[in-house]
């Protein structure tokens, strides 16, 4: 038989290390971004629906006469429930996901790094759910006519930045616990959803808090984020704050770095685990 | 270098099947593969034939990295696939059959891309591949379809091109075909046969439960069942055993409580296989030779069943596996199926 030139390839330049790295992780980016262009209801489940829980909180707020800063808490808070809710469902969850479809076989059979694909995964959310995050923002701004007054664009960056950092280091640090998991990873995300909410002081400040519960909170990164962007972005934020603001974002330093090593090493172990027990196609070991 | 592209010797793996909540102290023990031994030489076709739960994906997973075995080892491309994981991905891709990888949101051509990109190509070489591929599997007008709007056949199509996309040197493809009609089972083989012409240097493990696709692709082929390997050779050499039994194919009026026990009885008969059709069956036989024909007559006519047409053909794989096995390979799956769903 005659061969098919066209299935003749001269030696592929394939790259390696660093450089696939950094393919594997705007390649598995590239439809978490797009799927949000494609797939418009998140319009209404992730921007209208949280808006109904804040302009709940802004009421009750309200009808007791609360100073009006805590109705720009609910409302940053609001939108910051769009990343937790981002972490819960789309990064710690989703190996289970992908192990049902069958990419987590091929994730883990090419030769690219998984933490290159859960950074990949958790870069696609963190751009998607930063829109979602936006559009809350401007919508609650919008509708209670929410007032900042931000005393360090600098830090509020920096807050930001490491949050986000933290929160989805640690999202993939329990993805990879979620490896080994079957069904019960739904029901363990439909577990952490709400206890979350509330110890991380979305609709409320966490000083509210006694300073032990608080400090416990405290391991989740957004219970420190979000106190400290308060603080820096609201006039009365600083005495309703938890911490000093240069303490959170030292905090938040050390979280980052923790659940990013964390994540290396837990994903290394399990992925080791989940192969000699044959966990990465299937349920029987 | 060595000329082996897969090597294993005594490979094991048994699985421990979780019990529910009253049976969780009772460990059940699954054996998937036992004291396998095999090597397939570079730029062969090797098929694995078995029916399902015969061990096949089981041996595939551990050849990909995905599966630990429990015993004996396993080299793909020269590398330990425990040992050297590392060594040994960059060279493979596998291709199931119904699997539903990628994502639904995504065109053909950025799944595509998505999974060129894990394996570190220029994105260039990517799409220009992808297109090529998708023009040889008559896929090329679906390129800027989302994949979740394709039929099965045509996704596994997009999945088949997944796996060769990145040009490996060790190929797995786990029935690849399945589901698939015949014209789509056709182009798939057509394009695998090619894809292995192209180049002497790649090596294309298959596996599969359809006897015509092993016969009409394979170099060699390894018989599997429950586990182990019966027999691997060429498909040729594996029939040739057979050359000298007489098979033959029987139609006849309804058995009249006669059964392949009773046949396989008589010191005439090899192998035989009875199958009750629309006011009838079928007996597939294995004789010494063809002489015995006159034995089983003789047992037709006792019973009362008339033969009503009866050819004499040469040996199939279908016939190296009942000889091989002792039953059909779709009897042996009817008879795994309920074992399974326990």
């Amino acid at each position: 038989m005659k061969a098919n030139e066209r299935l003749v390839y001269s030696a592929s330049e394939k790259v390696t290390g660093w450089r696939l790295f950094i393919k594997t992780i705007l390649a598995r980016s590239y439809p978490r971004i797009i799927g949000q262009q494609r797939e418009k209801s998140w319009i209404f489940f992730e921007i209208f629906m949280p808006m109904l829980a804040v302009s709940a909180y802004v009421y009750v707020y309200r009808a007791m006469g609360a100073p009006e800063e805590y109705v720009g808490f609910v409302v940053v808070g609001g939108a910051m429930t769009a990343f937790w809710m981002n972490v819960l469902w789309s990064m710690s969850s989703q190996l289970y996901w992908e192990k049902e479809t069958g990419n987590l076989a091929l994730y883990i059979m090419a030769p690219n790094s998984m933490m290159a694909v859960l950074l990949g995964m958790a870069l696609g959310g963190m751009v998607a759910t930063t829109v979602r995050a936006a559009a809350i923002i401007l919508l609650g701004t919008l509708m209670f006519n929410v007032q900042f007054t931000v005393t360090s664009f600098s830090q509020l960056f920096a807050v930001f930045f490491l949050a986000m950092t933290a929160l989805y280091g640690m999202g993939m640090m329990s993805a990879s616990l979620f490896l080994l998991l079957s069904r019960e990873a739904w029901h363990l995300s439909n577990l952490a959803q709400e206890p979350i909410y509330l110890v991380s002081g979305f609709y409320f400040p966490i000083k509210s808090f006694n300073f032990w519960v608080a400090a416990a909170a405290s391991f989740i990164p957004l219970t420190l984020g979000l106190d400290a962007m308060r603080q820096l972005i609201f006039p009365s934020g600083a005495a309703l704050g938890f911490l000093n603001v240069s303490v959170e974002i030292t905090v938040l330093i050390v979280l980052c770095i923790v659940f990013l090593i964390g994540a290396k090493f837990l994903l290394d172990y399990m992925e080791k685990l989940a192969i000699r027990e044959g966990r990465i196609t299937e349920n029987r070991r | 270098m060595s000329n082996y592209a897969i090597e294993t010797k005594d490979l094991g793996r048994v699985y421990k099947i979780r019990g529910n909540k009253k049976e969780r102290e009772i460990r059940k023990e699954l054996i998937a593969l036992e004291g396998v031994n095999l090597t397939v030489e570079r730029g062969e076709l090797f098929g694995l034939l078995g029916p399902n739960g015969a061990g096949k994906t089981t041996l595939i997973k551990i050849l990909t990295t995905l599966l630990a075995p429990t015993s004996g080892w396993a080299r793909v491309a020269e590398h330990d696939v425990i040992q050297a994981p590392n060594l040994v991905r960059p060279r493979i891709n596998m291709v199931s059959g119904g699997e539903s990888s990628g994502y639904g949101l995504l065109t053909v051509r950025e799944n595509l891309w998505m999974f060129s990109q894990f394996y570190g190509m220029p994105s260039k070489e990517a799409n220009e591949r992808i297109v090529e591929l998708l023009k040889i599997v008559g896929l090329e007008d679906r390129i800027h379809t989302k994949s979740s709007d394709l039929s099965t056949g045509l996704r596994q199509k997009m999945n088949i091109v997944r796996g060769f996309l990145t040009n490996p040197e060790v190929l797995f493809l786990d029935e690849p075909t399945l589901g698939l009609d015949v014209g789509a089972s056709r182009d798939v083989r057509k394009l695998i046969r090619g894809w292995l012409d192209a180049d002497k240097n790649r090596t294309l493990l298959l596996t599969t439960h359809y006897m015509v696709e092993a016969e009409e692709l394979c170099d060699r082929v390894a018989i599997i069942n429950k586990g182990r390997v019966l027999a691997c050779d060429t498909p040729a050499n594996l029939k040739r055993d057979l050359q000298r039994d007489a098979i033959f194919e029987i139609e006849t009026s309804p058995l009249n409580g006669l059964t392949d026990k009773m046949l396989a009885e008589q010191a005439e008969v090899k192998k035989a296989a009875l199958t009750e059709t629309d006011g009838g069956a079928k007996l597939e036989l294995v004789l010494v030779d063809e002489s015995a024909l006159a034995v089983v007559i003789n047992i037709l006519t006792q019973k009362n069943i008339k033969v009503l047409r009866f050819t004499k053909r040469e040996p199939t794989l279908e016939d190296v596996f009942m000889e091989r096995v002792g039953q059909r390979m779709e009897d042996v799956e009817k008879e795994e199926a309920p074992n399974e769903s326990k």
